[in-house]
């Protein structure tokens, strides 16, 4: 979130699209009524179906899967050309002025970006570039009147999201586009705010970054970011998904969004340079320049004494990301590359900590043959999970083979949970709170911490006894805890924070990090939770002087305890607040008071720095230059790998050109709408949290069997009757569920033929409380990714649905 | 029960105690529909206050909603109806349980003694010890909540949590809102609130929206915001439910009801000893959208045991 679950009720419209949150995140819900009884605030729901959001929301539009892009460049398009924009926050805020060379070119009737070679399937983004001027900044035109400026271009671009074009692709109807548009735009002027709650209903998919980027956009033209009630918030759909990702749960990162180095980054010298920014305008802070900093600190954490000055800090025992031997390209190693290379016997061993691989897909049948390629699995669960048993016969039986055929050997650790294990939770507003031991695992079940202490201790043992090809990385790390076999909590979030060696003190924060070896950090961005002052994140204090729900003494809240991310951008060019009723920070003369300034403190509004410090250009970017995104500077509307029709702008190029689609094994398969007519999504139930809750009698309860939501028209059409068990068929595999019949999913006119759209929760298998009759709807799901993000298309593919 | 005696306002089949001195304000359960997210906490906080075992192996019936109706172990229902209303399609999403009627035909028409309490708060609490599960009281509530186990032989319901409420707590639902969609409190304080819902609501365009707390039955300690409030049936809540059993009851066949009162008591007691209890009536009319109910089987030794 570039905002926080508080601030949703300073919103007077609220976007649910791409997430369903009064069904994901109740608790978070909360704030989007006391926005609607305190601020009679609007909230619209787009989705695929009428959900519970919808069912509490001011209107209700139902989109095809897949065609999110499409909707929000028809927001885009209705904003700029109905003068509902905020001009002085595009000018100020934003590279809406910068200058755009002249060879960047998107080709309307082919659907690409200049810079693209079909030979190669991929892009070359130097065209996607700004003009710079000899000083080696971008040129800009404060007028935006400049025909290759990123306004005009943006507004040329979308241009072709017309109200009725949005309404043949979404299969919407133009009222109700018209309608949720006039009440989306209308925060443009200074004094109102919207915001966008989404998750996973925009990650899911083949262009999720573009989707996200469009979002964005949208919301910058409003003049929306960087303000109480606005902002673009993803909703995360763990307790902790948000501290995993900030802690380099990606392979392509260390703790804190620094990139792992990658094989020709050969020296410490070489990698700084190459992932350290350069600012792009003369007022921008650029505050990345920073990252040698962040990245000796860390090294100092994760090496100890083993980094010295002379050494370059231990950078040669840091991992580094290699180049793929066959291809030359750098090694993929994103969620599903790993089960893609486990199919093709790259992979010796798992360990599999608090997830379910069979069930979270995508393509369930594929990652069961892939875990049968395994020499050795280890499982740390709660419960016993389709992972730990992907041996069982019922389960090896959906690709055909038998427990016999499979030589992999499963060993399945008893884990603690989130109850019985202290620590902190970072949510979805960055807030890390400390959360206490509830009550002791039971038997023999410990804590990850635990778990992770001992499997260390013993290869470094073996390490030390029996030598290795490259045994220092594992006995030179600085493994300092007082108990070695389960490092405590208090200990780990320490080292996080980081200290000063030179005096042995914890640091106040981020900005006294040093790049010479003084100082360590495991992750910058944490650096001030844990403090001289103690554990900042175990505060309680419901203090909130402005009434804006900042509680600055709550909790800890990365970075720098700042509640809204890029606020300068809540202030005009002299520092007043666009809403004085709804201030971000306000220059007060002095220094900028409200919220923790994400800008320097003290430095007056007429020196002009950019509101957006982490980015080179000082601005947002409505225009990514240079490559940021591989599939193009602007969002752009493509179809779902798996569509049922062509894309109508651009029939010749209907999907994302650099979509990754997998063909290793025999189920990476896509299917064709003659044979698969039918939409399909996946989606999320309030009652279940995913393959877990499977286990609790009560929720089992509420939700107790595996269902496949449908219109009346598709199932009067196929003769299916409420209740009756059907089977879904798509390209990969197939499951059966019972028909949950409703007028809450309405069929699709699209280029005069009806399409209907089925969605189905994932939350059941073949373990656990209930009926776990194999109904997995990641069976079905495509072995799809975004270029950018790597995240699967589990929303929009399509199968065809029988009566069994 | 450990309310206090002197906060009990009315006894089944017993003579009303001395009233009190004390000065207890009656309580309500504000349930605002507008702000429902159907999110199913307040059932199972109910179930899990309550001590009340999950229906694990419940059958699909091609719903959102947990069970067709309400059931001995599951006193707080959320009820989803599609509807088209005004040419808007709704979903609405009510939480359905006991009234706490300020006449409570089910207090009116049980016959044994103790087995229903009114406390003064307004809470009407079954004292399962007492209940001879006949099912009077099923026939005599208007909303059609009571609910007999054919387990036990006796009849349960939403107790407004007195447990909690006598501690100086809210209802398990009420603490598991995440909405606030559910509040509790004094009567004065939640009506005023549900008024001030209502013209907010209004000032929105939902012109018809109105609390609903029936004059039928006295008023009820469970009280709604419906931002349709003309037609509480899609919320699957009855138009104008009265007391009709009791005033049969207590009116004109006032002498039938003494004489069963002081010597059909022992024939009636024999008579379900015999043939066992009632069945809940089935011929209640279908919403709008509403699962069908399934047969429940109710065992024929029930209330035997």
């Amino acid at each position: 979130m570039t905002n926080g679950w508080t601030d949703i009720a300073n919103a007077d419209v609220i976007l649910a699209m791409g997430g369903n949150p009064a069904e994901n995140h109740p608790c978070g819900f909360k704030f989007v009524m006391e926005a609607k009884r305190k601020r009679n605030a609007k909230l619209v729901a787009v989705d695929i179906r009428f959900q519970r959001t919808a069912a509490v929301a001011d209107h209700f539009v139902q989109i095809r899967a897949g065609t999110d892009i499409a909707f929000l460049g028809g927001l885009i398009n209705y904003a700029l050309t109905n003068n509902r924009y905020h001009e002085e926050y595009l000018r100020l805020h934003t590279n809406a002025p910068f200058i755009v060379r002249e060879d960047f070119k998107f080709d309307e009737e082919n659907g690409v970006f200049s810079g693209w070679d079909e030979a190669k399937g991929q892009y070359d983004p130097t065209s996607w570039d700004y003009e710079y001027d000899e000083n080696g900044y971008a040129k800009v035109d404060p007028t935006m009147q400049h025909p290759r400026s990123v306004f005009q271009l943006m507004k040329k671009f979308y241009s072709r999201y017309t109200p009725e074009r949005v309404a043949q692709i979404c299969g919407c109807s133009v009222d109700d586009f018209l309608k949720a548009a006039d009440i989306i735009t209308s925060t443009y002027p200074p004094d109102k705010a919207g915001t966008i709650m989404y998750a996973l209903g925009w990650t899911h998919h083949s262009f999720s970054v573009q989707l996200i980027k469009a979002a964005a956009t949208l919301q910058l033209i409003l003049g929306n970011v960087g303000r109480p009630g606005g902002g673009v918030n993803a909703l995360r759909g763990h307790a902790n998904i948000q501290g995993g990702t900030d802690m380099g749960m990606g392979y392509h990162n260390t703790p804190g969004y620094i990139p792992i180095p990658k094989a020709p980054h050969q020296s410490l010298q070489q990698f700084l340079e190459a992932v350290t920014p350069k600012a792009l305008r003369p007022n921008s802070v650029n505050y990345w320049q920073n990252m040698p900093k962040f990245v000796v600190s860390q090294l100092k954490a994760f090496y100890g004494d083993a980094a010295t000055r002379e050494n370059d800090f231990a950078y040669h025992l840091h991992p580094k990301l290699p180049e793929d031997p066959a291809t030359g390209r750098l090694e993929n190693w994103s969620w599903a590359f790993i089960f893609d290379h486990m199919a093709q016997g790259r992979v010796d061993g798992l360990i599999s900590f608090g997830m379910n691989p069979v069930n979270n897909g995508p393509h369930t049948r594929k990652v069961i043959y892939a875990l049968s390629q395994l020499k050795w699995l280890v499982v740390a669960e709660n419960f016993m999970t389709e992972t730990a048993y992907f041996w069982r016969p019922d389960i090896l039986a959906t690709i055909g083979k038998k427990p016999e055929d499979v030589k992999t050997e499963v060993f399945v650790l008893p884990a603690a949970n989130f109850a019985e294990k202290s620590g902190s939770f970072t949510n979805s507003a960055r807030w890390a709170q400390w959360k206490w031991k509830a009550i002791d695992p039971p038997g023999e079940a410990k804590a990850d911490q635990e778990v992770v202490g001992r499997i260390f201790m013993k290869v470094r043992e073996l390490y030390q006894k029996e030598g290795g090809r490259f045994p220092d990385p594992v006995l030179k790390l600085d493994w300092w805890y007082t108990n070695p076999y389960a490092p405590s909590e208090e200990e780990v979030a320490k080292e996080i924070n980081g200290k000063d060696l030179t005096t042995g003190k914890q640091l106040p924060l981020f900005t006294a990090l040093k790049d010479d070896g003084t100082t360590s950090c495991g992750n910058w961005l944490y650096c001030g939770s844990f403090t001289e002052e103690g554990n900042l994140m175990a505060r309680r204090n419901l203090d909130d002087p402005t009434g804006l729900g900042f509680f600055h003494n709550w909790a800890f809240n990365w970075p720098a305890n700042r509640r809204i991310l890029y606020n300068r951008a809540s202030a005009d060019a002299q520092g007043r607040p666009w809403d004085p009723s709804r201030p971000g920070i306000v220059w007060d003369g002095k220094r900028w008071v409200g919220d923790v300034p994400d800008y320097p403190a003290t430095a007056p509004p007429e020196q002009g720095w950019g509101a957006f410090i982490m980015i080179p250009e000082g601005v947002a970017r409505l225009f990514a230059p240079k490559g940021a995104f591989v599939d193009g500077p602007f969002a752009e509307f493509y179809e779902p790998l798996e569509s049922p029709v062509p894309n109508l702008l651009h029939p010749k190029r209907s999907q994302n050109p650099v979509a990754v689609v997998f063909k290793t094994t025999e189920w990476d398969r896509l299917g064709k709408a003659e044979e698969f007519p039918i939409v399909a999504t996946t989606y999320r139930l309030t009652e279940m949290f995913h393959y877990w809750t499977k286990n609790n009698p009560y929720l089992v309860q509420l939700q107790p069997e595996f269902f496949i939501e449908m219109p009346e028209e598709l199932a009067a059409e196929k003769g299916i009757k409420n209740g009756d068990v059907v089977r879904v068929i798509s390209a990969r595999g197939e499951v059966k569920g019972r028909a949950l019949i409703t007028r809450r999913m309405r069929p699709f006119t699209l280029n005069g033929r009806t399409v209907y759209p089925v969605g189905m929760p994932i939350h059941w298998g073949f373990i656990g409380l209930g009926r776990q009759e194999g109904g997995a709807a990641n069976i079905l799901t495509p072995t799809v990714l975004d270029p950018n993000s790597f995240c699967p298309e589990y929303k929009g593919f399509l199968v065809r649905v029988e009566k069994a | 029960m450990a309310f206090e005696p002197t906060a009990i306002k009315a006894v089944s089949a017993s003579v009303t105690p001395a009233p009190g001195i004390k000065n207890v304000p009656e309580v309500i359960k504000l349930i605002d529909v507008s702000s429902c997210i159907g999110c199913k906490a307040c059932e199972v906080a109910c179930q899990e206050w309550n001590d009340l075992p999950a229906n694990v192996n419940r059958p699909f019936f091609g719903s959102y909603q947990t069970l067709p109706d309400l059931d001995w172990n599951f006193w707080q229902l959320i009820k989803f109806n599609e509807v088209q209303r005004d040419g808007r399609f709704i979903w609405t999403l009510a939480k359905y349980q006991c009234m706490h009627c300020g006449d409570p035909g089910c207090l009116r028409a049980c016959p044994a003694p103790g087995a229903i309490v009114q406390y003064a708060n307004g809470i009407v609490d079954f004292v399962q010890e007492n209940c001879i599960g006949c099912g009077f009281c099923i026939t005599g509530c208007p909303f059609d909540v009571p609910r007999l186990s054919p387990t036990t032989g006796k009849v349960y319901k939403c107790t407004l949590c007195s447990d909690r409420v006598s501690a100086g707590l809210e209802p398990a639902c009420v603490k598991a809102c995440p909405t606030k969609c559910l509040s509790f409190g004094t009567k004065d304080q939640m009506l005023a609130q549900a008024s001030y819902r209502v013209e907010q609501l209004k000032a929105i365009g939902y012109d018809k929206a109105a609390v609903y707390n029936p004059p039928g039955v006295g008023g009820t300690h469970a009280v709604y915001v419906l931002p349709y409030g003309d037609s509480p049936e899609i919320y699957g809540l009855p138009r104008d439910p009265k007391v009709s059993f009791v005033d049969v009851w207590k009116g004109g066949l006032r002498w039938l009801g003494n004489l069963v009162i002081f010597g059909g008591i022992v024939g009636a007691i024999l008579h379900y000893l015999r043939f066992g209890p009632r069945r809940v009536p089935e011929e209640e009319p279908v919403e709008a959208g509403a699962p069908p109910r399934p047969a429940e089987p109710v065992p024929g030794d029930g209330g035997n045991g």
